[in-house]
């Protein structure tokens, strides 16, 4: 059961945990540095959002932080588990439980009427097909499908309307920790300040953290705490959107 | 999860049809060659099919094949007879002989000469007239593919009326009566059949010292077959086989001398290879076109088991509508074309077995490739735009 906070009201408890991370890609000559020793703390409660430029190393970040990438060093607690721990069907197990995805591309399966790909993280985890039409059903209309966009396949929606349908499929099975590779700066400023607005709405609560990635700067102003990356590490932690604007 | 999968999969209309039609064609190109190779083999051995009776075949040692007629004396006859195990014995003629047509062309015919007494041997159908009629002189029956076709009395316009009771032949100069039609099973060479009297057809084949082509005896109840033919073989010094054995020696026969079994061999490789080429790599394409969407399941909670029992799913729904249409269009065209033509198409069970193996293999081997991409993917992917 999840429980709505306040506006900016963040609990002390960690959602995510990490110390030191790193991460590189190739051997050699060749070999990426994607993350240099990254050190972040996400609380419960709170929408963190990662920015930085292109190769910084967010989307490699989020992709340790969500179990789908292992790291190479150092320590991550997500929820407190810790995949380096875990086998590979109970890392997967772990994140259809407790992860909710957006994906940068939105990866909804095309075959899939909107309402079939919410109902998705449900079949996953066993909840008969009917049933889990009807909650994918009733958290569409939470993001303002009406019926006949639910039966739509996801080509005939619109960019917006994809996406609503992307976060919905990431909250579906109430999740504890959600990670959004963002793309609003595909949107029009209005669409994006209203997913963001629906995505604060919808995804924090006392026991869930949201992460997003992002380098909008039109949606600063939603997260709690606004981690800064470059070149592989986080340079600095700001503890609000204000901060932000004053650095710029 | 099941539900997905063959949305997946019923949702890539183009896909989805290109798999199918691939294993259609591949259950068609395999199934098709085989059933008209098994229907041209069962035919090398339709006289022996036909003769349902005895439970012996009597023939000279040197017979490698049915059509390798050694003429015995009429003598074996009464030594067969006279055998331990053995209820009673006749003489069957069998051979070729020409016919003379009214139109003045000749027509190759297989002419079979059954004991006078018994007629044991005869055709296993009557369609007009009854066996017995071949007591009347110069009688014979004639099957009704060749009464129809090569033997009907041509007319000047080129019309062709099919030979009918009360007809005469002229075989090998020999004046005959037709009292009969019957339906047999269509012989290798295809050419018709007649049947008259072993008296007659002796009377009528042109004259040799010897011209007895079988014996065929049926053995006492109870009595061992095996050993039957072990004391004709040791006592007579002729060959015996069951019926079952018979047809095994001539189905053999032509397996080795001819090369049949690799042109037809030939075919069904190659209608399994344009199976695997079309139906493999497309169902190995549409995995990989949905790789993404693959690893969207694995990144939101599914396992490997059960991604494997998707693309499982995938690979048996179009495996079984692919046998199955391809299976049912050959046993429709098979169906047609042998009540027109003289096509010889035969699929006993063993053929369908034969077929879906085919296809489970390919079906197996595309999924197998496909499972192989999925495991391997990093859930990551799925986070690269």
């Amino acid at each position: 059961m999840v429980v709505d906070l306040l506006p900016g009201e963040v609990t002390t408890r960690a959602s995510v945990r990490c110390t030191n991370v790193s991460k590189t890609f190739g051997t050699g000559r060749t070999a990426v540095h994607a993350l240099r020793g990254v050190n972040l703390e996400v609380r419960m409660g709170e929408l963190m959002m990662l920015v930085g430029p292109s190769g910084s190393g967010k989307t490699t970040l989020i992709s340790i932080l969500a179990g789908v990438l292992a790291r190479d060093g150092g320590d991550c607690s997500v929820l407190d588990h810790d995949y380096s721990e875990m086998s590979d069907d109970d890392t997967t197990r772990f994140r259809g439980r407790n992860i909710g995805f957006v994906f940068q591309a939105w990866n909804l399966i095309p075959t899939l009427t909107a309402v079939e790909n919410v109902a998705v993280p449900l079949i996953i985890l066993g909840t008969p097909r009917h049933a889990a039409i009807g909650q994918a059903s009733e958290i569409l209309g939470k993001v303002g499908l009406d019926d006949r966009m639910m039966q739509s396949l996801p080509l005939d929606l619109s960019g917006g309307q994809q996406q609503r349908v992307a976060i919905a499929r990431s909250l579906v099975h109430n999740p504890r920790l959600i990670v959004c590779d963002e793309r609003t700066s595909a949107l029009d400023s209005e669409t994006g300040r209203k997913v963001m607005e629906l995505m604060r709405q919808l995804a924090v609560g006392v026991d869930r953290a949201l992460i997003v990635v992002t380098h909008d700067a039109r949606i600063f102003d939603f997260a709690d705490r606004i981690a800064m990356m470059d070149d592989g590490i986080i340079t600095r932690v700001l503890d609000s959107p204000r901060e932000m604007q004053t650095q710029s | 999860m099941n539900f997905i999968a063959l949305k997946m999969l019923l949702g890539d209309r183009a896909k989805y049809i290109g798999i199918i039609i691939g294993l259609t064609f591949a259950s068609f190109l395999v199934t098709w060659p085989s059933a008209i190779f098994s229907g041209v083999m069962s035919r090398t051995f339709s006289f022996v099919t036909d003769v349902g009776l005895p439970d012996l075949w009597v023939v000279d040692p040197q017979v490698q094949y049915i059509e390798d007629i050694k003429p015995l004396r009429d003598t074996e006859v009464l030594r067969v007879r006279g055998t331990e195990g053995v209820e009673w014995a006749v003489g069957l003629y069998k051979g070729m002989l020409r016919a003379r047509m009214n139109d003045g062309t000749f027509q190759s015919c297989v002419v079979v000469g059954l004991d006078d007494a018994t007629l044991i041997g005869g055709p296993p159908k009557m369609l007009a007239g009854q066996l017995a009629d071949l007591r009347q002189a110069d009688s014979v029956i004639v099957d009704e593919v060749g009464a129809r076709g090569k033997l009907a009395r041509r007319l000047p316009d080129g019309r062709r009326i099919p030979l009918k009771l009360g007809d005469t032949l002229e075989l090998n100069d020999h004046r005959c009566v037709v009292v009969g039609i019957c339906r047999i099973t269509q012989t290798f060479q295809n050419i018709p059949v007649i049947y008259t009297t072993y008296s007659h057809a002796t009377t009528i084949a042109p004259q040799e010292r010897k011209l007895l082509s079988f014996i065929i005896a049926k053995a006492k109840p109870g009595a061992d077959l095996r050993e039957v033919c072990a004391r004709i073989r040791t006592n007579i010094r002729l060959s015996a086989y069951t019926p079952r054995e018979f047809k095994k020696l001539t189905f053999w026969y032509f397996l080795k001398y001819t090369g049949m079994p690799f042109n037809f061999l030939t075919v069904v490789t190659l209608g399994f290879i344009v199976g695997v080429a079309i139906s493999g790599m497309t169902f190995y394409n549409f995995t990989l076109d949905n790789l993404r969407y693959f690893g969207t399941l694995r990144a939101m909670g599914t396992t490997n088991r059960k991604l494997l029992r998707m693309i499982s799913l995938q690979a048996a729904a179009v495996g079984a509508i692919g046998y199955g249409v391809g299976i049912g269009a050959a046993s429709a065209w098979g169906g047609v074309l042998s009540g027109r033509t003289q096509i010889a198409f035969k699929l006993p069970w063993q053929l369908l077995i034969i077929s879906a193996v085919a296809v489970l293999v390919i079906c197996v081997g595309a999924a197998a490739l496909s499972i192989r991409k999925v495991m391997k993917l990093e859930p990551a992917v799925v986070f690269r735009s």
